[in-house]
């Protein structure tokens, strides 16, 4: 079914032969010779796909790159990147790694406080911002990053009142490049020559669950070997399409369209805007997709809210074949043996419902697609399986270069993330800890020997900080971070990131936090989608005027109660598990929010800070009480902060005895 | 950098009742080039009759109008939209069936230069025109940032889109003087300030004239340059922000009997005072 890796091998032997090319600048001179008419990068502006070829490419980066050194760029300098995914953001990193410098991506929505403390411990010099957005952000924090000097703007757009000094258009600085590089030809080639792939390439920081971000520094060797490892697992080569659209100072990103899209040559595309995402991904058709579970989720819940518009014959086609799709799509997909008429109907299925369903969300011709970024709930995970798309989990993160394992196809398991790739060692220590030695393993936490040492030991082993342990075929299974799994009161396993994700899996749902170590029973708090929830009360004709009063409603209440009983049901079927059903919950007030460091900027559940700022109702749900009162600061999107007062319901969940039938999931939505 | 200058509208005594209900008495007002003019006013002061009067919409029984140095009674509307006035409504006036690039297409209606028959086969210079027209509009839906609903069905929209695309239509025209009749009215505080910023950007970028009648004070008080009183049919104030807030005629008129619901100390949009602040720097 998918090409090998000897055919990969024969698809793109460059990436395989030429070891010269350690660094990116040097490989993105190589595929500008190699395929200089192919795209390189591609960009949706004015309603139309711009396409610029690796020729092209390499022009930008050097003009960019000559324009960097005139404004005084040097090597060693730090140059922060700002923006939406532009492909000039890109080039910005391809220019100031081909000058020796290091680039530093920074989370778009970061508010000033984090911006400020990722600049000014990164000694960043020079900044591209991708528009004025960005640039005032920056200007407000100038102050307090006294390293900081220049600005690049790439965006003119209200710009043009902006008398800064240090203020400058990326067009402008491009130009003066480009004058510079017709006087000095050998110049760019000179610099881009000098660099090693021991070399740092670049500095990442990591959100972290916990405390300050901390700068992951990665070399070349790191970043293109792991990549270059994962292109040869799977196969890729130079026709992938994928779409750019994650975050860019996510390693994930990072990885998935810089690094493999230098490396084995194929285009990243950018998509118009961040709410313009799911109509470019239908336009682009991506072969290859990495994806965190909250945007399958997200789909998901988009796909449910849209099927309950369509007339009752639609719906129950739809009903009827994800039925037939849930009971035979996974062995089809893993091509195992299947009675011809499930055959017959998956076929039939896939002409009426599945093969639209995935045009319209642009998931034809997906070939590969990973799930990275957390754990994903296994009813999501093999709902998007069962539809014939072979979604795969990887284990990785920022401190490996990402891969460390992929699962292979055919072997795909919900609750595994498959084996070590390639030139990976993984070993579980005696406490359950996930080591793992790997040539994607990171150089250091920049200025940070302490944190350092901690995950990096003499030995060479690399401390994940997640539990997990291989099961039976050899594929690691991973349970939580290894400091949240605990233990109910009467000595049960309690995995809260588990039972979570059974919860997230409803639509209605969109996060929930588990609380159950050292205690006598589990509690949830509970996020609900607005979407979701909104959309089904206005069917019901409830009216409501605010997300807060919403959650508060006595049917929202039920809604979410009818959920969990549910997943106590499931969670009752695994006599391990059976013990931490979900006993009480209540429906938060507001959404978790990354801007009140209850989520990192991926929105990972931050889970002590949230302990600490709802103890009141925790302590609420624990002491037996029908309702906690809270009161909690939040954070606008402008920075200012307010107080927000409420009273919350609390309910008791049913438990389900271990005797009843374990139901379906997918029937709740 | 703008600059504020000559008069280029100029409506001189006009006056406009129905039947014994006297909706315009004697007022003149005189819009000059890349300003923005707020009026305002309690409800039935007229001002909509008076942005009515400007685009040609009524006739006024007495007065006259001056647009670009042509002094003249009347004017129809697709008169006044041919010599550049483009308007917004109070009411959403959006062909709700047909996409945003749709609605916004039509916009450029008044600028194709071939029949219809040559639109219909759609070859040679009728393509060419099409195209043209379309990039124009993408700029457009670049500019107030509706890429993401280019091709929905405009009565899908939530209301403040909906106002956001009515803007587009009007600028698609590229008017030289923009009437938008209270572009506010039921958005959020969001809502509010991405329109504030939009009209300032409007008026930075393309030095367009721009009319508006608002209710909010603290909207008008911050992106006006000039404000303009009516009360039942008069002009009562007329001036810079500042001096209408503490004209004691505009205070006994308005401002004093509901000083608590539209006080001018209400809370400010900040990104449009950032971008206000920015649009009158030195330079």
């Amino acid at each position: 079914m998918r090409r090998g890796v000897s055919l990969a091998a024969d698809d793109c032997p460059v990436s395989e032969a030429h070891d010269a090319a350690d660094t990116f600048p040097k490989l993105l001179l190589e595929q500008a010779r190699l395929r200089p008419d192919r795209p390189a990068s591609r960009e949706k502006d004015y309603g139309i796909w711009q396409s610029w070829s690796w020729a092209e490419v390499a022009a930008e980066v050097e003009a960019l790159a000559c324009g960097l050194l005139v404004m005084g760029f040097r090597r060693g300098d730090k140059l922060a990147i700002i923006g939406d995914n532009r492909p000039r953001l890109y080039w910005a990193i391809a220019a100031a790694q081909a000058l020796g410098g290091i680039p530093v991506p920074v989370y778009q929505d970061s508010i000033a406080e984090e911006l400020a403390f990722v600049l000014d411990h990164a000694e960043v010099r020079f900044a591209v911002a991708e528009d004025q957005e960005q640039v005032d952000k920056l200007i407000a924090v100038k102050e307090r990053c006294p390293r900081l000097e220049k600005m690049v703007f790439s965006d003119p757009r209200g710009m043009r009142h902006y008398r800064q000094p240090f203020l400058c258009d990326y067009e402008t600085l491009q130009a003066r490049g480009g004058e510079f590089a017709r006087s000095n030809l050998a110049f760019f080639r000179g610099e881009v020559a000098k660099g090693q792939g021991g070399d740092t390439a670049i500095i990442l920081y990591t959100s972290g669950t916990t405390g300050r971000p901390k700068g992951v520094v990665l070399s070349y060797d790191n970043i293109i070997t792991s990549a270059k490892n994962a292109i040869a697992f799977e196969g890729l080569t130079d026709r992938e399409e994928v779409l750019a659209y994650l975050p860019m100072a996510w390693i994930g990103e990072h990885i998935f369209s810089y690094a493999q899209a230098f490396c084995a040559g194929f285009c990243a595309s950018c998509p118009e805007s961040p709410a313009t995402v799911m109509g470019d991904l239908r336009e682009l058709g991506p072969t290859y997709l990495f994806a965190p579970p909250r945007i399958f989720e997200n789909i998901l819940t988009q796909v449910m809210i849209r099927m309950e518009d369509a007339g009752w014959v639609k719906r129950w086609l739809f009903h009827y074949f994800l039925g037939i799709a849930k009971r035979v799509g996974l062995p089809v997909l893993d091509r195992r043996r299947v009675p011809v008429i499930d055959r017959v109907l998956y076929w039939l299925g896939n002409m009426l419902v599945y093969g639209p369903l995935k045009n319209t969300l642009g998931l034809s011709r997906v070939r590969v697609a990973y799930t990275a970024g957390e754990a994903i709930g296994p009813d999501l995970f093999n709902f998007y399986r069962s539809l014939g798309i072979n979604l795969k989990q990887l284990y990785g993160m920022t401190e490996s270069s990402v891969f460390l394992c992929i699962q292979k196809d055919g072997a795909v398991k919900p609750d595994t993330v498959g084996l070590p790739i390639e030139d990976v060692e993984i070993r579980i220590a005696e406490d359950g800890e996930v080591l793992f030695r790997s040539p994607g393993a990171f150089q250091c936490y920049y200025k940070n020997p302490e944190a350092t040492a901690e995950a990096k030991r003499p030995d060479g082993w690399i401390h994940t900080g997640d539990s997990g342990f291989f099961d039976p075929d050899g594929q690691l299974k991973i349970l939580d971070r290894a400091r949240d799994v605990g233990r109910l009161d009467g000595g049960a396993l309690f995995a809260p990131k588990f039972i979570e994700n059974k919860l997230k899996f409803f639509p209605y749902i969109k996060e929930a936090v588990v609380f159950g170590d050292g205690r006598p029973f589990v509690a949830a708090l509970v996020n609900i989608d607005l979407e979701a929830v909104g959309d089904w009360a206005e069917r019901r004709n409830l009216a409501y005027g605010s997300y807060q009063e919403l959650a508060a409603e006595d049917a929202v209440y039920d809604l979410i109660e009818g959920c969990i009983e549910q997943a106590n049901r499931d969670l009752a079927a695994e006599p391990a598990l059976a013990p931490s059903q979900i006993r009480r919950f209540l429906i938060l007030h507001k959404e978790l929010d990354a801007d009140d460091g209850e989520l990192t900027r991926t929105r990972k559940v931050r889970r002590r800070i949230i302990a600490a700022r709802y103890q009141t109702l925790i302590d609420a749900l624990y002491l037996g009480r029908s309702s906690g009162r809270i009161e909690t600061e939040i954070t606008f999107e402008d920075g200012r902060t307010g107080r927000l007062r409420a009273e919350l319901a609390i309910r008791d969940v049913a438990m389900a005895s271990l005797a009843s039938a374990p139901l379906l999931l997918q029937e709740a939505s | 950098m703008r600059r504020i200058g000559e008069p280029v509208l100029i409506a001189d005594r006009i006056s406009l009742a129905f039947g014994g209900i006297v909706a315009l008495s004697e007022v003149s007002i005189a819009i000059r080039r890349s300003e923005i003019l707020a009026i305002i006013g309690p409800n039935g002061a007229g001002k909509t009759s008076m942005l009515n009067v400007i685009n040609g919409f009524y006739h006024p029984h007495a007065g006259s109008i001056t647009w670009k140095g042509v002094t003249r009674r009347r004017m129809r509307p697709y008169e006044a939209a041919a010599q550049g006035i483009a308007r917004t409504f109070q009411n959403v006036a959006l062909f709700k069936g047909m996409t945003t690039l749709d609605n916004i297409m039509t916009g450029r209606l008044l600028r194709m230069r071939r029949n219809f028959l040559w639109q219909a086969v759609y070859v040679g210079p009728a393509e060419r025109e099409e195209l043209a027209h379309r990039a124009h509009v993408e700029r457009i839906i670049d500019f107030l940032e509706i890429e993401a609903i280019r091709k929905t069905p405009v009565g899908r929209l939530p209301y403040g889109m909906q106002k956001r695309v009515e803007l587009a239509r009007a600028l698609a025209m590229e008017p030289e003087l923009l009437l938008l009749d209270e572009p506010m009215a039921g958005m959020n505080v969001e809502e509010k300030e991405d329109m504030c910023r939009f009209i300032l950007d409007v008026n930075d970028e393309f030095g367009t004239t721009i009319a508006l009648i608002e209710h909010d004070m603290g909207v008008v008080m911050d992106i006006s340059d000039r404000v303009i009183v009516l009360d039942y049919g008069r002009k009562i104030a007329d001036g810079p922000p500042g001096e209408v807030r503490t004209s004691p005629d505009v205070i006994a008129a308005y401002l004093g009997e509901e000083a608590a619901p539209h006080s001018p100390t209400a809370r400010v949009p900040s990104s449009s005072r950032n971008a206000r602040s920015a649009g009158r720097g030195p330079g």
